[in-house]
């Protein structure tokens, strides 16, 4: 969004700018701002435009409030919730989601790990678990299980895979026991 | 372990992991259609309520839209068994029953449509409680459904369903008794099983009598028979997508599977139906509630001669299953309890509120969490310890039972003492056992309490599978099985029994997607009968295709087949390992070998699950945690550590062990109004409460496939919520008879509101 905009003041100055940039996995999108099918509109989430304007459908919806943590992915280094952010507040910032984690055919180890650990059963929490987990990791490799437990606090998991994910977290990080 | 598999019983990498974890795995919402349009439902605002009016001309009107069907122009299917809910009606049942349809551009104008639907209720009153709705003066759901009762039936169970439990005379058996105790408890707090991904589907018509239909499902073949038993034979093509979590509530998903149909139907073009959270929470189905009063006969020494009562099962507005829950629900009583004398008679009752369903569990859990209640009043009048009662009451070799189809069956599984104990020693139960309704330990304002819960399911063997291994002669082997992918990783698990049968890196061996166009039969994956049913089916199908491939190669390798041996695509000599041809010299490399597999049902093998709990209170707040869970079971062979422990692990979510603490339905009673259904307001348990947790498997092999395994995933939630409901008595002294333990229920039992 342009910057001159104040949305708190009562006189809105009009939209310059028709469009945001949006960097996902490393490529830069130029996203129209509007009402047409193929635009961006002001109520979309950033979740639903990841998934339905650019096809990164590994990102997941399960509640859309908030609530759930399926939707997570990593903004400019820290997890969010992606379903309770805009896409229009999003200009000019960068996103990891599930399907950047694979570098050249190369696994991320946390993913390498869930293989290894079958941390998951029917896998609908599993990527914004790997999201949530792979930024705590970037900010503390070496967290104790209690910490896993603390950044994953949000994360609905009802297959209770979550013993063996915190297995597959420790293992990645070098932790395993 | 009696043998050494190459992997059978490893854990070995769930064949769709790279894809789940990459986020390339393609669930129903990652889906589109060219051409395909959105659908949405209206809900009711009102529990009861007959419609006056309806107007759909604005939301038609609207650009964009292409459908608004109403029970004016829908199709006439009835949902339900019998089948009794129409899809829609001018009547309507619960808060959310589906009043119209709309099919639109996108999902956002479907939604906007809904609002221009004008609807005019002639509100009704509505009855919210099982035992009143089946008083003479109460509201009426259904006029075919005198009284509120779903009929008993057979419904494809067969000729003798199992619709009560009448076994031998219980007025002698009462008579043989020492003691006589009365109880009552109920299991109705209609918990929702809650899968992550909200129920959906795509449903495509091409021609009036020809359907193809994309489910998020446990079963796509359960939806194949589901949607002829409502629209006739047609001809349907079910194809399964990634499913994210079911826990039985997608089996045959009726409900969406009914709306995306009509929509798609009325449109002639593809249509995805793909609840909201807020959708699932109001329109989809929950639980049963189940309530027991029952008088138990008991001998001192733990011996129960009678056991009468009457189930009141709440199915809600309608029910998808319950002849069959019930049936199950019915056999599983006397696998828990051998008892000579029995008389439960269950009444299926309709109230306003949401549908029930299929549930992991099935009708078994909902009848354990309230009978072993009652029989824990019998067992602590005559102080018995229940670890010791169980063990002597879980059905034992030499036994039988009426199972779900009303036949007598014989029990040929093992004596499952052994397993009970193991699980008692691992959880420390003696030393922790002080005695009923007394705590283990006592700290300031914290009592903990200990409690056990047990199980059991011949549901194991239910039905019929069928399987096909192609082998190629490029050395790949190819499972033809119709296995939906939900959560269980049961399509993993039959590629390493093929790959283990025919001797070939578990990496060349793929599975067919599920889609009933290219596969056999399948029934479906309930009941945990996908380890031994359909893990027969695969086995046969791989030794029979093995057994063609040694006849292909005896005249060429100059030995007779039962000589020949197979190892990674090649076939050899035993005797003279050297003699040796690859699969490609020996099929022919234009060629493909096809074996086939079929598995009859064998309710002869139930399986077990014992869950031991311990619990801590606080008396001053109320407020209980979890503290330990030991789930143990004997499962014949491990086919993969790692996934057993989750599915066992599972026991915790998914309308389980948490149903006996926090989760619940909270409808309003003034109104019928869900309270909290949306993810905040529903609990749900955190990755920062997690209780220790243990398993103990043993495997005593079975005779059940040259693998000796039997399932046992889909039982692991059932013992929990008595188990818990004992511990926490224990811990206070005071019992409470009904679910949630909730901190106000614990304070008004300890009279301290
Ligand atoms: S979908 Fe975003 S938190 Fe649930
Ligand atoms: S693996 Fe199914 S919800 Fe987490």
């Amino acid at each position: 969004m342009p910057t001159d905009i104040d949305w708190n003041s009562s006189t809105r100055e009009p939209i310059e700018k028709s469009y945001i940039t949006l960097t996902v996995n490393g490529e830069p999108h130029r996203l129209g701002i509007g009402s047409q099918q193929d635009e961006i509109a002001p109520s979309h989430t950033l979740a639903y435009t990841l998934r339905e304007s650019l096809g990164f459908t590994g990102t997941k919806i399960g509640c859309d409030h908030g609530a759930c943590g399926a939707c997570t992915v990593i903004m400019d280094g820290e997890a969010v919730q992606s379903c309770s952010i805009l896409t229009i507040e999003c200009d000019g910032k960068s996103i990891l989601t599930i399907e950047g984690l694979e570098v050249n055919g190369q696994l991320h180890p946390l993913q390498q790990a869930f293989i290894d650990h079958t941390a998951f059963q029917c896998g609908f929490c599993t990527p914004g678990i790997i999201m949530s987990t792979k930024a705590l990791l970037d900010a503390n490799p070496s967290p104790t299980e209690d910490d896993i437990k603390q950044e994953l606090a949000g994360h609905f998991c009802r297959c209770i895979s979550h013993y063996l994910v915190i297995k597959a977290v420790m293992a990645a990080a070098g932790r395993e026991r | 372990m009696t043998k050494e598999y190459r992997y059978i019983g490893k854990a070995t990498p769930r064949k769709d992991a790279r894809d789940i974890i990459t986020g390339r795995a393609q669930y129903i919402d990652d889906m589109k259609l060219p051409g395909m349009l959105y659908g949405k439902v209206l809900g009711s605002p009102y529990s009861h309520a007959r419609i006056k009016s309806i107007d759909t001309s604005r939301a038609m009107a609207q650009p964009g839209v292409k459908a608004v069907l109403t029970y004016k122009n829908a199709p006439d299917w009835k949902l339900g068994m019998p089948p009794h809910k129409p899809v829609l009606d001018s009547t309507v049942r619960f808060v959310g029953d589906v009043v119209a349809l709309v099919a639109a551009d996108t999902a956002d104008i479907a939604r906007g449509a809904l609002r221009l639907i004008d609807v005019e209720y002639e509100p009704l009153p509505a009855v919210y409680d099982a035992e009143t709705a089946i008083q003479p003066d109460s509201p009426q759901l259904y006029p075919d459904l005198p009284g509120n009762l779903l009929p008993r039936g057979t419904y494809g169970i067969g000729p003798k369903a199992l619709q009560e439990i009448v076994i031998g005379d219980v007025a002698k058996g009462f008579e043989e008794a020492d003691l006589i105790v009365e109880g009552e408890c109920a299991y109705d707090n209609i918990p929702n099983p809650l899968p992550p991904e909200p129920p959906g589907v795509i449903a495509s018509w091409d021609g009036p009598d020809k359907l193809t239909l994309w489910t998020a499902s446990q079963s796509a073949g359960a939806n194949k028979s589901n949607i002829q038993n409502i629209m006739g034979r047609i001809d349907v093509r079910v194809i399964g997508t990634q499913c994210g979590g079911s826990y039985g509530s997608k089996n045959a998903n009726q409900m969406p599977v009914a709306y995306a149909t009509a929509l798609a139907r009325a449109t002639n073009r593809p249509v995805k139906l793909y609840y909201t959270k807020e959708e699932h929470f109001d329109t989809f189905s929950l639980r049963l509630g189940s309530r027991i009063r029952a008088s138990i006969g008991i001998k001192k020494d733990g011996t129960v001669t009678a056991v009468a009562g009457e189930w009141i099962i709440d199915t809600g507005a309608s029910s998808e299953v319950v002849p069959w829950q019930v049936a199950v629900g019915c056999g599983e009583a006397q696998l828990m309890l051998r008892c000579p004398n029995w008389n439960i008679q269950p009444r299926a009752v309709c109230t306003n509120r949401n549908p029930s369903g299929v549930v992991r569990g099935f009708g078994g859990q909902e009848l354990k969490s309230s009978l072993i209640p009652i029989l824990s009043i019998a067992m602590e009048k005559i102080d018995i310890d229940p670890v010791e009662f169980f063990k002597k009451n879980f059905v034992k070799p030499g036994d039988g039972y009426y199972w779900r189809d009303g036949v007598w069956v014989e029990f040929r599984g093992p004596d499952y003492s052994k397993a009970i104990e193991k699980g008692a020693e691992v959880f420390g139960w003696k030393d922790k056992w002080r005695g009923w309704g007394k705590p283990t330990a006592a700290c300031g304002t914290k009592r903990r309490g200990i409690g056990v819960g047990i199980h059991g399911n011949a549901d194991v063997g239910e039905d019929e599978s069928e399987a096909w291994v192609r082998l190629d002669p490029d050395g790949r082997a190819v499972v033809f099985a119709n296995i939906s992918e939900s959560g269980p990783s049961q399509r993993s698990s039959v590629c390493k029994m093929a790959a283990e049968v025919l001797n070939l890196p578990l990496e060349s061996v793929d599975i067919t997607p599920p889609d009933t166009l290219v596969n056999p039969f399948e029934f479906g994956l309930v009941g945990s009968r996908g380890t031994y049913i359909l893990g027969a089916a695969v086995i046969e199908a791989a030794e029979d295709v093995k057994r063609q491939l040694f006849e292909l190669a005896a005249p060429l390798l100059g030995a007779g087949p039962e000589d020949l041996e197979t190892e990674d695509a090649s076939v050899y000599h035993k005797a003279h390992p050297e003699k040796r041809l690859s699969w490609r010299r020996v099929i022919g490399k234009t060629r493909t070998c096809i074996g086939r597999g079929r598995t009859e049902h064998d309710f002869s093998l139930p399986n077990m699950m014992t869950i031991f709990a311990e619990v801590e209170v606080d008396i001053e707040t109320g407020k209980t945690d979890l503290l330990r869970v030991v789930a143990t079971t004997d499962c014949g062979q491990i086919i993969d550590p790692l996934v057993l422990q989750g599915q066992l692990q599972g026991s915790i979510g998914s309308a389980g062990i948490d149903t006996a603490l926090a989760e619940e339905t909270i409808l309003d009673n003034r109104n019928g109004h869900i309270l909290n259904g949306n993810m905040i307001d529903y609990k749900w348990r955190t990755f920062v409460d997690l209780p220790e947790f243990q398993t103990v498997i043993l495997e005593t092999p079975f005779p059940s496939h040259r693998f000796h395994a039997i399932g046992v995933g889909e039982i692991a939630p059932a013992p929990g919520p008595s188990a818990v409901l004992m511990a926490v008595y224990n811990a206070i002294g005071q019992r409470i008879m009904s679910y949630p333990l909730t901190p106000d229920k614990i304070l008004k039992a300890l009279d301290k509101e």
